[in-house]
């Protein structure tokens, strides 16, 4: 069984988010990037399905400028095998990114794809629905355990209020959630090889795939900063605040 | 505490521009190892440190190991860490390649220790000495010996031991007792080592204790202690553990600080004899200790510079954190802003840049095989380093202020836990000495002089940068005129039987201030031909320029006390009798 894993190239979660002087995104000059946790989680899993025997090759696939190849090698370097690099100038969006992936399905043919939930920069949480969309494939979100038996694959997904459980039939798309496993530290003799595995470059062009941008991003503001309290002479004056000021009893 | 962040940035930039990390690869015919390779396995490793090791760091300060039945238990939590840091092939990093090494080189490497000992000192140890039993019984050990235990301690698997201090032997080896009989194909060793770091421990199914003993017909003196192997399991006929040898922890030390890491008191023979089989020739044990010092010193200077960047990590926060400046409007602001707090914060910044810089520099000498640089840096590295530690992390107390002194903050388990890296693998004197008296008046000044040259060099074309280093500039220019005097002075003075002695110390922390201030020039001539260049992260070059500038101007001015202290000569110190003290 081959496994496809999408990985992101994302800022990292330790870094202070800044937003630019004129608002029109957020400031990733000079910021330590890494792959979104939720991707490392899939790798983990694919990984892992691997060393269970169920897996015969694990590929990682990335989109975004020759820097995402950092993430591919760290994928490797926890045991994908190999890594391809479908290069774009900038991020596209989620449907771009759907499309561009289901191109690279079709020509790998995987039995199984899993992808992070969301990615921590955007926060949308559709690449892994549109893709499943795209291909008419069973898709199986939010897991947090996964059981591939035979032709057909268990997932507990984390649903409001509990777990579900369900099962889809292979081929299928599964996203990430927190909870799926703890992913491992990458070893030295596997950083050394994660140099010698392949990689391939790919263009949108070569995958067919017309790269559009339907969502434009008007302005990134912070958060309004916490402003200082102020001390109140009574508990009447405190009731009227939460009512009138405050709005909030 | 479990915050610490490996600073990647500065460990890149120092491989990239100052040691020239792909022109040392490609000169040492590694074409498959280069600076992003370096990045790679110093990000992994940084995540390991921060994820692993790093809160470990006060659970070993809090839960000491403690002697049990079968031995020392360590703390809880260092058992499963140290699975992670063996699976994860870690230990092999350096090693060579018939062994099971990767083979990386050495300069790597010591980037490399420095996340383990600064995210986690006490543990770290562990791996840093089997790496100094490793060395030695790689160069003298025979085909045998290396084939029996050699392919286990490189892996981690079994962890090694150094078993030299005896309770009159400490500085003087010559002194040891502890006694070997030849006894058939073995030798039979009876005998009390003290301080032995990870002497004993649950961790591995076996540890390979590296011990200096002397025979019975041994000459008296240095040259009559051989080394042996003293495993503490003996090996059945397929290489495993088997039978248990006489060797055993049979107390713990009481220490100041590194609580983590259970300092042993090691009998062997207690019950006949401990089997051990000879490294190399009788009677030449302290030769073969003396190939692995340069490592093991150099491995002490980098912990001093790994325990200066965890307290300057842990001060900056608090820093940033703590608000006690009030506004006339009256809202408040953190104490980062007080010049003063400033001040000790660049001193731990700039400070800690300096040291990663001449400690890095220093490793990649060893790569080089460039000797007599790397014979002379060592006692600097591992004197100045370690004692300039000791001002650093009791900054990174004081930063604190009250809070410091309070053990829940965790800024005084660096200032403990720093204290004996000026003591242990040779005190501050004997890394004088050896600067002084092997490194120096042996060769007629000689090294020296041609790292002044290399350094005036460069302070030439520093000065040629004018501008705001104009007097950073100056103060280099002077440090270095101070180094030349010293070394003149020194020269001029052998006839003084105490006249090295009563200097040494000083002697050597002028060229730690000197070489810190050196490197730091070159970093900033660096940084600003990147940023000329408009390449590379310029937040991080720009503020580089300016630890490069305090640097110089506030703590490479110390150069002018030292020489005063050293042209002072042995007068005052000597004069007073045994009695009038």
């Amino acid at each position: 069984m081959k496994i496809l894993v999408p990985v992101k190239r994302v800022i990292d979660y330790n870094v202070k988010v800044r937003v630019k002087s004129d608002n029109s995104d957020v400031d990733l000059a000079n910021v330590k990037m890494s792959m979104n946790p939720f991707c490392e989680i899939a790798i983990e899993e694919a990984v892992r399905l691997k060393e269970a025997g169920v897996a015969s090759e694990v590929i990682a696939v990335s989109i975004g400028d020759k820097a995402c190849q950092e993430q591919i090698r760290t994928a490797l370097a926890l045991g994908a095998d190999r890594g391809i690099q479908i290069e774009t100038e900038s991020a596209p969006d989620a449907l771009s990114a759907a499309k561009l992936l289901k191109a690279v399905v079709q020509e790998e043919q995987p039995t199984l794809i899993i992808m992070g939930k969301q990615s921590i920069d955007s926060d949308n949480n559709q690449t892994g629905q549109m893709l499943a969309a795209l291909l008419d494939y069973p898709q199986a979100t939010f897991a947090s355990e996964v059981k591939v038996e035979g032709e057909k694959v268990q997932v507990t997904r984390e649903i409001d209020g509990g777990l579900q459980t369900i099962e889809v039939s292979l081929p299928a798309v599964i996203t990430t959630d927190l909870r799926l496993n703890e992913p491992r530290y990458a070893s030295l003799p596997n950083i050394m090889k994660a140099k010698r595995k392949p990689m391939a470059v790919k263009t949108p062009a070569e995958l067919g795939v017309e790269v559009g941008n339907k969502i434009t991003l008007m302005a990134v503001n912070p958060p309004a900063e916490r402003k200082a309290g102020i001390k109140v002479a009574s508990v009447d004056e405190l009731m009227d605040k939460l009512k009138n000021e405050a709005k909030v009893i | 505490m479990s915050d610490y962040k490996h600073p990647l940035k500065d460990a890149e930039f120092v491989l990239n521009e100052l040691v020239q990390f792909d022109q040392l690869c490609a000169d040492a015919g590694m074409d498959d190892v280069n600076s992003e390779l370096a990045s790679v396995i110093l990000t992994e490793a940084g995540k390991l440190g921060s994820g692993l090791l790093a809160p470990l760091n006060s659970t070993g300060d809090l839960n000491h190991p403690t002697l049990v039945d079968n031995g020392v238990q360590q703390t809880e939590g260092f058992s499963e860490a140290y699975r992670e840091y063996l699976e994860g092939g870690w230990a092999t990093l350096t090693a060579d390649e018939a062994y099971g090494g990767q083979n990386l080189p050495n300069v790597l490497g010591t980037a490399v220790n420095e996340v383990w000992q600064s995210a986690n000192i006490s543990f770290a140890l562990c791996p840093l000495l089997s790496q100094g039993a490793i060395e030695s019984i790689s160069h003298h050990g025979s085909d045998r010996l290396k084939q029996d235990f050699l392919t286990k301690m490189v892996s981690g698997e079994w962890t090694g031991t150094m078993n030299l201090t005896e309770s009159d032997a400490g500085t003087d080896l010559a002194a040891v007792k502890t006694k070997a009989v030849r006894n058939g194909d073995h030798y039979l060793i009876t005998g009390q080592k003290i301080f032995i770091t990870w002497g004993d421990h649950q961790m591995t199914d076996n540890i390979v204790h590296l011990v200096l003993a002397r025979l019975p017909d041994a000459p008296a003196g240095v040259k009559g202690i051989s080394l042996f192997i003293v495993p503490k399991f003996l090996l059945d006929e397929n290489g495993n553990p088997a039978e248990r040898n006489d060797a055993y922890a049979v107390s713990l030390e009481h220490k100041l600080g590194i609580h983590g890491s259970p300092t042993c008191v090691m009998s062997f023979g207690d019950n006949g004899g401990a089997v051990g089989y000879v490294v190399g020739e009788e009677n030449n044990g302290l030769a073969y200790m003396f190939t692995m010092m340069n490592h093991a010193r150099q491995g002490v200077g980098l912990q001093g510079l790994a325990v200066s960047e965890g307290a300057y990590q842990h001060a900056l926060q608090y820093a940033k954190d703590r608000i006690q400046g009030s506004n006339r409007d009256g809202s408040r602001y953190p104490i980062i802003r007080f010049p003063d707090v400033r001040r000790m914060l660049m001193q731990m910044k700039s400070g800690t840049e300096a040291m990663r810089a001449l400690c890095l520099v220093a490793a990649a000498d060893v790569d080089r095989g460039n000797q007599s640089r790397v014979d002379l840096l060592t006692p600097i590295v591992k004197g100045w380093v370690t004692e300039f530690a000791q001002e650093l992390t009791s900054l990174g107390v004081q930063v604190h202020g009250g809070m410091g002194f309070i053990e829940e903050t965790g800024a005084a388990q660096f200032y403990r836990d720093a204290r004996i890296l000026t003591i242990y693998e040779g005190t501050t004197g004997i890394q004088a000495l050896d600067l002084v008296g092997r490194k120096t008046l042996v060769n007629g000044g000689e090294s020296l002089a041609a790292l002044l040259e290399e350094i005036a060099a460069d302070v030439t074309r520093f000065e040629a940068l004018g501008g705001k280093f104009t007097l950073a500039a100056q103060q280099c220019r002077t440090s270095l005129e101070n180094g030349i005097a010293a070394r003149q002075w020194l020269l001029d003075s052998a006839a003084d039987k105490s006249a090295a002695g009563s200097s040494s110390v000083n002697f050597m922390m002028l060229f730690g201030y000197l070489c810190g201030g050196w490197l730091m020039a070159k970093s900033a001539m660096q940084a600003q031909a990147k940023l000329d260049a408009g390449e590379g992260d310029s937040e991080f070059l720009q503020s580089k320029l300016v630890t490069a500038q305090f640097f110089c101007e506030h703590l490479m001015t110390r150069t002018q006390s030292c020489l005063a202290s050293v042209m002072a000569g042995s007068d005052s110190i000597m004069a007073l009798d045994e009695e009038q003290f």
